[in-house]
């Protein structure tokens, strides 16, 4: 079983095709893969329960992280954060994606 | 435990987008946890480690240079070369090229000049790689 990693950069209102990643994510899940979607930068605007956007990725069991430093930039506090969305730092990130067979794809 | 060891490539220039941001803090926790890190600097992202870039005032604050306290990309780099330089090691190359093209020659201590063919040699021999591209 492959690790996969998405990390996720893009405000969801404006790039659409954040959808890509939602559903490259859910796909591999479905094929038996251990999936984490890491949002980071204006990423993490997805993460609050107000956006509604990750109910399916939540859903299909895919892991969603959301980086504290972007989150207190952008004034988001852990108690906004959407069911199934952890506060996570970069170190985990990092040592996430320096695992064997483990493929990081940043979007 | 086998060594473990990260590539990056970037691509974006110095103060434009928030990749370059994300970009040196995993550089920093990678070197925090004991990782080497090679980083390959594609296009503007030659642009990091340039020696010629200055910590400014504020007109508009108005404040001074050293109240204004200015972070540079350059200042950055040369940190992380200087944590990285033994054990965790950092490697920095700049693609020859992109730094030809856009005269960004004068760089901090410790940034190497390459190519493509040193991006291949370097993923090949990491645990992993991630490309971070501009949009």
């Amino acid at each position: 079983m492959t690790r996969y990693i998405f990390i996720e950069s893009r405000d969801p209102f404006e790039s659409r095709d954040t959808r890509f990643v939602e559903e490259t994510a859910i796909a591999v899940k479905e094929r038996g893969h251990n999936v984490t979607v890491f949002l980071v930068q204006n990423g993490v605007l997805a993460a609050r329960q107000s956006a509604n956007r990750l109910a399916r990725l939540a859903e299909a069991g895919v892991a969603l992280l959301a980086d504290d430093f972007s989150l207190r930039e952008r004034g988001i506090k852990p108690e906004e954060l959407a069911q199934g969305v952890h506060e996570s730092g970069i170190e985990t990130l990092v040592d996430a994606i320096a695992q064997a067979n483990t493929k990081a794809i940043w979007h | 435990m086998n060594e473990r060891s990260l590539t990056l490539a970037l691509m974006d220039p110095p103060y434009e987008s928030a990749n370059s941001t994300t970009a040196l803090r995993m550089i920093s926790a990678a070197l925090a946890q004991g990782i080497n890190v090679n980083v390959f600097a594609y296009e503007g992202a030659v642009c990091l480690p340039l020696k010629d870039q200055a910590p400014h005032a504020n007109p508009v604050k108005g404040t001074t240079v050293e109240e204004e306290d200015h972070p540079t990309t350059k200042a950055f780099v040369s940190s992380l070369l200087a944590i990285g330089k033994d054990s965790p090691r950092l490697t920095w190359v700049n693609c020859g090229l992109c730094v030809d093209e856009r005269g960004a020659s004068n760089v901090v201590d410790g940034v190497k000049r390459g190519s493509p063919a040193d991006f291949f040699k370097m993923a090949s021999e990491s645990t992993n790689t991630l490309v971070i591209p501009t949009r």
